[in-house]
C-alpha cells in the first residue's frame, strides 16, 4: 500500500470504515452537495443532447479498444517509440515502480512534480520515490493537501471532497510556517507560488494519461489547473503512467470521449486544459522535456480480458458513478478501503486486489443501478457488483454464517408448508415484539440490526392517518 | 385486451406482503377488481427468491423460486406483483436464474406473465377516475430503483396517483434516490442503509408532504420504520394503500 500504517482494506471491514466516515459531520454536509453539484452540472451539460445516444458511442469505442487491446496497445507502442518516446511495460505494481524509480534515479532526479493520476495511487509511487530519498510533489491542489496531510483521495475528480476549508488552510499554514487568511483566493495563491518554484526546479515531472491514441502516439491530459502543461513541459524528464486499457484506437475518437470525460467528470464542455502530448523536445524547439517516457501499467487488467468483468476497463475514470452513488454520498470514499471508491471502486478493488481482500466492497451497494444510468460509457456496474457476489459464494469465500443463513432461508421457503409456518411465526412473532422489552426482542438474531434505527415493521406511525 | 370484460388475473403477494403488509394484499386485490380485473390469490407461492439472488446465493435462490415458479405456472393470466422489485425479479432474473435448468422454459413463460401492479391500474386510469376517489393534501412518490431502472417504470404509479382528487404528489429530490433498503443490505450495513433513509425522509420533510408513497413493500417497510423511530418524518404508505384511504372499496 502506498500509506504508512496498516492497510484499511485487510484491517477493518466496510462497516467499521463507513461507522466512521458517518460520525463526520462535515463529510455529511459536504459530500451530498459536491455530488450533487457534479451531477445536476453533467444534467446541464447534456441536457440539450441526446446524453444516451452519446453513451453508445462512447461505449462502442471503448469496448472496440479493449476488444483489440493488443492489436492498439501495438500501433500505440510503435507510434509512441517513432514519436521519440521510450516506452516501458510494466506487469504489475511492483514492477511499474521499479521501472520509474529507475528512470528518476537516471535522470539523477532529486525533485519530482506530479499531476494527479489514479494509477500512481493505485501502485504506491510516492512513498517508493521518497524512499530513495527524492523529493515528491504533488501539484494539483487537492492531492497536494492530501499529500500534505498524509490523506488519500476520496473521490477520483475531488480528491479532497472530503475536506473543509478550515482543514485546507490548516495545512497550508503548516507549510507557510505563518497563519493564512481563511479565504479561497489567498489559499490557492499561496498555493500556487509554492508549486511554481515546485514546477521550476524540479527534474522529473510525472502524470497518467486519461487517454492514448494509438494512432498518432499522443498522450492526452485534461487539468482545469494548469499544472498539467507545467508538469510535462517544464522538467527535463517526462513520465507518463497509463493503464493499458486507456488506449484510443484514432485520434477522431477524441471528439466522443472528451467531451464524454469532461461533461461526465464536472459538466464541463471542457477542461480548461487540454494537453496532447506527442513526444519529448524536438530539435529546434524552445521548450518541452528532453526525454519523454511512457509507461505501460498492466496490474491486472489483461486477467480481466475475455471474462465476465472485461467491461470494467471502459472506465474512463470520470466519477460520475460516485456522484450518483446513494452509498458513497453518505459515507464518501474512504469507506471503501483503497484507491478506488463508489461503484467503480467496489468493483476494481476485488478484481485487482483479490476476493480475500475485497470481496466483501460488492455488498457495499443496494444494487439501486443508479451508477449504470450515469456512466458515460454505459457500463453496466450494478450487473458486475451482482456477478462478484455470485463469485464469492460460488469460490467459497462467504462468510460461514452468510451461507448458513441463506441454506437455512432456502429450506424453509422452497416449501410452501414450511414457508407458511414461518410466514405466521414472524407475523406473531413482530405482534408480540411490539409488546415486549425491546432488550429481549434484541435478543433475537439479526434483529438488532434492524431495530438500530429502526421501529418494527407495521407499528403505529406519527405524522399522518393511519 | 377490451377494458369491459372482466379478464383474471393472479395476484402474487410477495413474502414482504405475507409477512409485514397482509393489508395491502387485500388492498392490492381490491383495487384491481375495482377496475374491472378478476383478481385470485396465488396459492402455494413462496417468494421470488430476489434475497438469496441478490446476495450471490443464485443455487438457494433458484430453490425458493422454483416453488412460486410451479405454483404460478399452473395459473392463468397476467400475474399482479404490488412490488417492484419482485415485478423485476420475477421478470427479469427468472429468465437468467434458472437458464440451462429444466426449469427454464417453465421460467420463460411465467416471467412473461407477469406485471407490476400500477402498469395494470394505470391502464385502466380512465375507470379509476370515475370512482370518486379523494385524499386531500401532497404525497412525494418515493421510486423503487429496481422499478424505476431495471423496468423502466415511473409514469404508472403518478396516473394512478392523478386519479385521485385533492392529491398533489409533489417532486423532492434531485434524482431519485435509493432509500438504502437494499434487502440483505438493511441488515448487513445497518447504519448505512438507516442514514440513506434519512437522506429519503430529509427530502420529504423539507418538502412538507402529508405521506411518502411507493410500490415496493421493501422500500416501504424500511422507510416507515425509520420514519416511526424519527418521528419527526412522514408516513411511508404503499400506492394500494392510498387508493383504500381515497375511498376505494
Ligand atoms: S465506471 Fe463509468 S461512471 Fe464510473 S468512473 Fe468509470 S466511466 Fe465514470
Amino acid at each position: 500500500m502506498n500509506r504508512p500504517g496498516p492497510d484499511p482494506l485487510t484491517s477493518s471491514t466496510f462497516s467499521q470504515r463507513a461507522h466512521e466516515q458517518l460520525g463526520k459531520p462535515f463529510l455529511r454536509r459536504a459530500v451530498p452537495k459536491a455530488t450533487d453539484h457534479a451531477y445536476n452540472a453533467l444534467r446541464d451539460r447534456f441536457r440539450d443532447h441526446d446524453y444516451d445516444a452519446l453513451r453508445e458511442q462512447g461505449r462502442r469505442i471503448r469496448a472496440d479498444a479493449v476488444e483489440h487491446l493488443d492489436e492498439h496497445l501495438a500501433t500505440l507502442v510503435a507510434a509512441l517509440e517513432r514519436n521519440g518516446v521510450s516506452v516501458h511495460r510494466a506487469a504489475d505494481d511492483a514492477r511499474a515502480r521499479e521501472i520509474i524509480r529507475g528512470i528518476v534515479r537516471d535522470a539523477g532526479g532529486r525533485r519530482v512534480v506530479k499531476v494527479k493520476s489514479m494509477a500512481s495511487e493505485e501502485i504506491g509511487l510516492n512513498p517508493a520515490l521518497e524512499a530513495d530519498g527524492v523529493e515528491v510533489v504533488e501539484t494539483d491542489l487537492g492531492e497536494y493537501v492530501v499529500q500534505l496531510d498524509h490523506d488519500r483521495p476520496s473521490h477520483i475528480i475531488a480528491p479532497i471532497i472530503h475536506k473543509t476549508r478550515g482543514e485546507v488552510r490548516d495545512s497550508l499554514s503548516r507549510v507557510a510556517g505563518r497563519e493564512l487568511p481563511d479565504d479561497a483566493a489567498a489559499l490557492t495563491g499561496f498555493a500556487r507560488d509554492t508549486l511554481r518554484e515546485a514546477f521550476l526546479t524540479a527534474d522529473v515531472g510525472i502524470s497518467g494519461a486519461n487517454f492514448g491514441i494509438a494512432e498518432t502516439g499522443t498522450i492526452c491530459l485534461v487539468t482545469n489547473e494548469g499544472n498539467g502543461r507545467m508538469c510535462t513541459s517544464l522538467p527535463r524528464v517526462h513520465i507518463s503512467l497509463m493503464g493499458i486499457e486507456r488506449v484510443l484506437p484514432r485520434l477522431e475518437d477524441l471528439a466522443v470521449m472528451l467531451p464524454l470525460l469532461t461533461g461526465a467528470g464536472t459538466g464541463q464542455l471542457i477542461t480548461t486544459y487540454v494537453s496532447l502530448l506527442s513526444g519529448p523536445r524536438r530539435p529546434g524547439e524552445p521548450d518541452g522535456p528532453r526525454e519523454m517516457h511512457v509507461v505501460l501499467l498492466d496490474n491486472g487488467r489483461s486477467a480481466l480480458r475475455g471474462g465476465a468483468y472485461q467491461d470494467v476497463l471502459h472506465c474512463i475514470r470520470c466519477g460520475a458513478c460516485q456522484n450518483v452513488c446513494p452509498v458513497y454520498r453518505q459515507v464518501g470514499g474512504h469507506a471503501y478501503g483503497w484507491v478506488y471508491g463508489g461503484p467503480i471502486g467496489a468493483v476494481l478493488t476485488p478484481l485487482f486486489r483479490g476476493m480475500d481482500a475485497g470481496g466483501e466492497l460488492p455488498h457495499a451497494s443496494t444494487l439501486c443501478g443508479a451508477c449504470d444510468d450515469v456512466c458515460p460509457v454505459k457500463i453496466p456496474i450494478h450487473d458486475l457488483l451482482h456477478g462478484l457476489r455470485s463469485d464469492r459464494v460460488r469460490g467459497d469465500a462467504a462468510p460461514r454464517a452468510e451461507r448458513v443463513a441463506s441454506s437455512l432461508w432456502s429450506l424453509a421457503w422452497s416449501n410452501p408448508w414450511t414457508y407458511r409456518a414461518s410466514v405466521t411465526f414472524a407475523r406473531v412473532g413482530t405482534r408480540a415484539a411490539a409488546r415486549v422489552p425491546s432488550g429481549l426482542v434484541r435478543r433475537v438474531p439479526g434483529a438488532a440490526r434492524w431495530l438500530d434505527g429502526r421501529d418494527l415493521p407495521g407499528g403505529p406511525r406519527p405524522g399522518g392517518r393511519r | 385486451m377490451p377494458a369491459s370484460t372482466a379478464s383474471t388475473v393472479t395476484v402474487f403477494p410477495t413474502c414482504l406482503g405475507d409477512i409485514a403488509m397482509p393489508d395491502v394484499v387485500g388492498q392490492t386485490t381490491r383495487a384491481l377488481a375495482a377496475c374491472g380485473y378478476a383478481p385470485r390469490l396465488a396459492r402455494g407461492v413462496t417468494c421470488c427468491g430476489q434475497p438469496g439472488y441478490n446476495s450471490g446465493f443464485d443455487a438457494d435462490a433458484r430453490r425458493v423460486a422454483k416453488a412460486s415458479l410451479a405454483a404460478l405456472d399452473r395459473t392463468e393470466g397476467p400475474i399482479v406483483v404490488p412490488a417492484g422489485s419482485c415485478a423485476s425479479m420475477m421478470h427479469l432474473h427468472w429468465r437468467e436464474l434458472f437458464r440451462g435448468s429444466r426449469h427454464e422454459r417453465a421460467a420463460i413463460r411465467v416471467s412473461q406473465r407477469v406485471r407490476e401492479l400500477t402498469t395494470l391500474l394505470a391502464e385502466r386510469a380512465d375507470r379509476l377516475a370515475t370512482l370518486g376517489l379523494a385524499w386531500p393534501g401532497t404525497v412525494a412518490y418515493h421510486d423503487s430503483c429496481h422499478m424505476l431502472r431495471e423496468l423502466g417504470i415511473s409514469d404508472a404509479p403518478r396516473a394512478v396517483l392523478g386519479t385521485v382528487a385533492g392529491l398533489t404528489v409533489v417532486p423532492t429530490a434531485v434524482a431519485p434516490r435509493c432509500c438504502g433498503f437494499g434487502g440483505t443490505f438493511s441488515v448487513r450495513y445497518p447504519e448505512v442503509s438507516v442514514a440513506m433513509a434519512d437522506a429519503t425522509l430529509d427530502d420529504a420533510r423539507v418538502a412538507q408532504v402529508d405521506a411518502v408513497i411507493s410500490a415496493d413493500p421493501g422500500c416501504i417497510m424500511h422507510l416507515d420504520a425509520r420514519s416511526g423511530r424519527r418521528g419527526d418524518t412522514p408516513r411511508v404508505v404503499h400506492i394500494a394503500t392510498l387508493l383504500a384511504e381515497a375511498g376505494l372499496r
